[in-house]
Parts: structure tokens; C-alpha cells; sequence
């Protein structure tokens, strides 16, 4: 019999697997089962953009793509970009296209990390940081973000967990799952100490197109003297609701990027091309897409947060991304206890706050990216569960 | 009765056209609205005529494997000053017939009829539709899968999970 553990990399074997998978494997094995767990957009890719994944398909069009992606691709993110946020990038040198967020999350630590740097991670927040900076032999920091600063990360968070080790600040906004989101004068303020503590910038914002209100949403990289500092981080998942098709992109400094791309030559090679050329047309024809599906979520988010303050679930109004995370301390429950007694008792998926760092105990994240009947069902379900918990049916 | 519609009364109109059973709270919560705005409004497409009536959507396969729908095409005989109008209010009397259009194209009118059965239908459109003296040819054509109706995937074939369209607007 081999002893495999002889063989495992330590660090990796060290590293935690993701909380939020748990419930949805149990959900699964249940009937009748609402989940609202997964943070995935229950619409399908817009017709046309599969469509064009079909044609090409059809066209034979299977090869590889250059490393850094088709080169009209990264022109229309950078447009794409140009066009939304303000900021500019050279598509030659500046901007590389990868298999989902996640790997250009993976390749800007990868890239940027020495082991002992010290890394900002605000919590709670999706869950991948603090592993990938781990991988690297760096220390990662959590920054706890606080309901009463509607969990912005703020300057002063920042000043109390910068020394002269920390390298990178990571900047997950808007935020799965508390679905905060940053506003230019936020930003503002979190660069000024940034660049006076010479810090570098992840600023991963794979939810900026579901941002909420009168304001759109705002990247720090356009904040002056940020651009040349920051690695910013979208994708096409949650915008065009094309989780599947796993791609993503980096926009930052042509040195960085260069490095970025040996990572992802060796790892990935290319991204998919089928993918990339749905991008494309995601891209040039997809603006209206964006807005329906925004204002869908807009609606279910309004719906949701109000039926979870009536009920007694005290709920952060969240201005971005498609999740509303109550506080369920009132019911005495841990958040682990109260997601598997809701799944059991009334069939509902949800995930627990803790999930997300030891500081979202007391939480649960529910994802609204589910369809209107459903998110109605889910709230009468909740209401019973909780109602038999005051009178200790459930305890 | 002519309604001026703002944003919020098209919003407000989708949602109900998704699920009418919405209270007005609901309703004014997801639309950022007061609800007796929402309730108002509510009210003045329902004395318009703008909302008809409301009724649930039925998958009428499963409590009865043999009821059947078809789409009639009718060439019709215009009548000399009532045009079409004469010929369709007549056939919209029997109680089997759900929908009467005037078509463009090669017929001019589509009949949707409902039956007990696809025979019933059948002898529906011979001794009542055919007999009518202004229609001169009936095809009939019948529905095997109601695969979507009212914007709900009712089958699927089992090749597409039911996952939710974007839609144009």
C-alpha cells in the first residue's frame, strides 16, 4: 500500500476545502429541495452568444488561441472597459484573457507573491484568497469588514493591518457575499493609503455589472494613480451569466502582465476559443442583456432583504452582486446549525457565513440568482422554520 | 380609455404578466414604489381593460392525456360591409373554440379550438366550422407537444435544463 501523504505537497495539503460546495452536495441529495446557495445566474447565456459559440463550433473553428487570448477579444475588453469604467488599456501588452476570474486571481498572486509577503484580505469574502496566498508561502491578513461600515473596507482597516512586509491588498468589491460595494469616494480614500504604504492592488470585480442604484459601479484603477498599481480582474460569468464557459481576464501594468503570462503559457496555454469567441459577441451586442438581468436581480434583491427584516433576520441592504447575507443571531443558532436545520426541515439551501472567514459566524449567505417563484417559495419556507424555532419545535 | 404608461407601470405590467398572484406590497417593494401607487395603477389597468382578467397557467397533459388543441386555418368568404368581422364573432360563440385571429399569409383566419379528444376536434371542425356558409376550406393542425406556451417551458425533451431567457425589450 502506498502512503500518499509521502507524496503530497505539504502546503497543499494544508489548505481547507471550499465551505460553500458542503450544503449544495447535501441539497442535492434531497427532494424538493430550494437552493439558494450556489452563486451562479439562474438565466441562461443570452441566445446570441451561444449561438455564436455554436458557429463556431460549426466552422471548425477548435484551435488554440494565442496565450494571452484572441487578440479582437482583448481589443473589445479594452473598449469594454474604456467604455464602462473610464480606464484604458493597451490590448498588445496590457491585458491577458484566462480560464475564469479564478485563474487570474491564481496568477496575479502566483506572479506578485514572494514567501513572507504580507497580503490585505478583506472578510468576509469569496473564498479563494487566503488559499491562493497561502500556496504562495505568504501570509495572508484578514480584514474583518463590519455591518456598521455597511462591510466597506476603509482606510482605517487598512492603516491598522499594513506593515512593511504587506505587499498586495486584495479587493473583492462588489462583495460575495455581503454585497457591499465601494463608491468612488471609498476608493478615493482607500488609494491615498495605498499608494502612500506603496501597496500593489487585486482588485477583483467580477460582479461590477450587477451594481445597484443611480451610481455604476466604479473601478479603483481609475482612481488617479492607482491604474499603475493595480491588477484588475473581471469576467464574463456573472455579467452574461456564461459561468460554464470559464473565462475571464486580467487588465494591468505590460510587466506584470508579460510575467502573468509565462504562468499561464505553462499552466493553461490559452484559454478556451470557442469561449473566447462567444466573448466577443458577449462584449459588442450584450449591453441590453446586462440591463435586463440587472434589473431582475435589482427586483429579487428589494424583495428579498425586505422579507428578511420583516421576518426578523436583521439584513443589510446590499448594493451589488446577487446575494443578501441576514444575521440569524437572533435565533440563537450557529450558522452551520441553522443552514442544516433549514435544509432538513424545510428543504431550503442556504449557505453559512462562516463559509466566508471565521468572522461571517451569525450569517448566512442566500443567493437571489433564482427564479422569482422560487425566491417566494423560499420565503414562506423561512417563515415556518422560524416561526417553529419561537415555539420551540426546532431547537 | 386611453392610459399613459410610464417605466414603472411597463415594470409593473411584466411582473404581473410573470406572476399575477403578487401582492401590491411585493410588488411595490421589488418596483422601489409606494404600494398604494402600485395598488392604484393596478386598479386603472383593470377598469382599461389593459389587464383583461386573471387566470393560472395549466398543463392540461396531466390531468388528461387525451383533451387536444389545434390551430383551424380558415378561408373564409368576407361578408359584404362587415368584412371578416361578421364570420369571426360568429365563430367565437361556440364554447370549444379558445382564440379566433385574422391572419396575413394564405388563410384568413386561425382558430385555436380545445376537445375532449383529437376526434372530438375532428368532428368539431366537420359539422360546425365547415358547415358555416362563409368558410370555404378548413385545415386542421393539431398540437403533439406543447413544448412552451405562455413564456413557460412546459417540455423540455430532456436536452435543455429549464433555465431562464434573457429576454429583448
Amino acid at each position: 500500500m502506498i502512503n500518499y501523504d509521502n507524496y503530497l505537497n505539504t502546503e497543499i495539503k494544508a489548505v481547507k476545502p471550499s465551505g460553500i460546495r458542503r450544503f449544495f452536495e447535501i441539497a442535492n441529495e434531497l427532494d424538493n429541495v430550494i437552493s439558494l446557495s450556489i452563486g451562479e445566474p439562474d438565466f441562461a447565456t443570452p441566445y446570441h452568444i451561444r449561438e455564436e459559440g455554436i458557429t463556431t463550433l460549426e466552422k471548425g473553428k477548435t484551435w488554440y488561441s494565442p496565450n494571452r487570448g484572441f487578440m479582437e477579444l482583448r481589443e473589445e475588453i479594452s473598449k469594454w472597459l474604456e467604455r464602462k469604467y473610464h480606464v484604458s488599456y493597451d490590448p498588445a501588452t496590457e491585458v491577458i484573457v484566462t480560464v475564469g476570474g479564478s485563474e487570474a486571481i491564481d496568477l496575479t498572486c502566483r506572479t506578485l507573491l514572494n514567501p513572507g509577503d504580507e497580503v490585505l484580505i478583506p472578510v468576509p469574502s469569496f473564498v479563494c484568497y487566503t488559499p491562493l496566498a497561502e500556496l504562495c508561502n505568504a501570509k495572508p491578513v484578514q480584514i474583518v469588514t463590519k455591518e456598521e461600515d455597511e462591510f466597506r473596507l476603509t482606510p482605517e482597516a487598512i492603516e491598522a493591518a499594513v506593515n512593511e512586509r504587506t505587499k498586495l491588498l486584495v479587493l473583492p468589491f462588489p462583495n460575495n457575499p455581503t454585497g457591499a460595494v465601494l463608491r468612488r469616494e471609498h476608493l478615493e480614500a482607500i488609494a491615498e493609503v495605498v499608494i502612500k504604504h506603496d501597496l500593489f492592488v487585486l482588485s477583483d470585480e467580477l460582479y461590477s455589472e450587477l451594481t445597484y442604484g443611480d451610481e455604476p459601479h466604479v473601478t479603483i484603477a481609475s482612481i488617479p494613480g492607482m491604474q499603475e498599481r493595480t491588477i484588475l480582474i473581471n469576467g464574463f460569468s456573472k455579467a452574461y451569466a456564461m459561468t460554464g464557459w470559464r473565462l475571464g481576464f486580467a487588465t494591468g501594468p505590460a510587466p506584470i502582465i508579460a510575467q502573468m503570462t509565462k504562468m499561464h503559457q505553462y499552466g493553461i496555454m490559452s484559454a478556451p476559443s470557442m469561449s473566447q469567441y462567444a466573448a466577443i459577441e458577449a462584449l459588442k451586442n450584450g449591453d441590453k442583456d446586462i440591463q435586463y438581468m440587472r434589473e431582475e436581480y435589482d427586483m429579487r434583491r428589494r424583495l428579498l432583504v425586505s422579507a428578511f427584516n420583516r421576518m426578523g433576520l436583521h439584513t443589510f441592504e446590499p448594493e451589488g452582486a446577487f446575494y443578501v447575507f441576514p444575521s440569524i443571531t437572533s435565533t440563537g443558532m450557529t450558522s452551520e446549525e441553522f443552514c442544516e436545520k433549514l435544509l432538513y426541515d424545510q428543504r431550503i439551501a442556504v449557505v453559512p457565513g462562516n463559509a466566508f472567514g471565521d468572522c461571517g459566524e451569525g450569517f448566512v449567505r442566500v443567493a437571489y440568482s433564482t427564479s422569482l417563484q422560487n425566491i417566494k417559495e423560499a420565503v414562506k419556507r423561512i417563515e415556518i422554520f422560524l416561526e417553529k424555532i419561537k415555539n420551540k419545535e426546532i431547537e | 380609455m386611453t392610459v399613459q404608461l410610464d417605466t414603472l407601470d411597463h415594470r409593473l405590467l411584466r411582473l404581473l404578466d410573470e406572476d399575477a398572484s403578487m401582492s401590491a406590497a411585493d410588488l411595490a417593494i421589488m418596483l422601489n414604489s409606494e404600494e398604494a401607487h402600485v395598488a392604484s395603477r393596478i386598479q386603472v389597468f383593470e377598469e382599461s381593460g389593459i389587464i383583461k382578467r386573471y387566470q393560472a397557467v395549466i398543463d392540461w397533459e396531466q390531468v388528461d392525456q387525451n383533451k387536444s388543441t389545434a390551430l383551424i386555418q380558415l378561408g373564409v368568404t368576407p361578408a359584404p360591409d362587415q368584412g371578416f368581422d361578421k364570420v369571426a364573432e360568429r365563430i367565437m360563440e361556440f364554447p370549444e373554440v379558445q382564440g379566433v385571429y385574422l391572419m396575413s399569409g394564405s388563410y384568413d383566419l386561425t382558430v385555436i379550438v380545445e376537445g375532449a379528444s383529437m376526434r372530438d376536434i375532428a368532428l368539431f371542425v366537420s359539422r360546425r366550422l365547415s358547415t358555416l356558409d362563409s368558410v370555404l376550406s378548413t385545415t386542421t393542425n393539431f398540437i403533439l407537444t406543447r413544448y412552451k406556451d405562455n413564456n413557460i417551458v412546459f417540455h423540455t425533451g430532456g436536452v435543455r435544463e429549464d433555465r431562464r431567457n434573457v429576454f429583448d425589450d
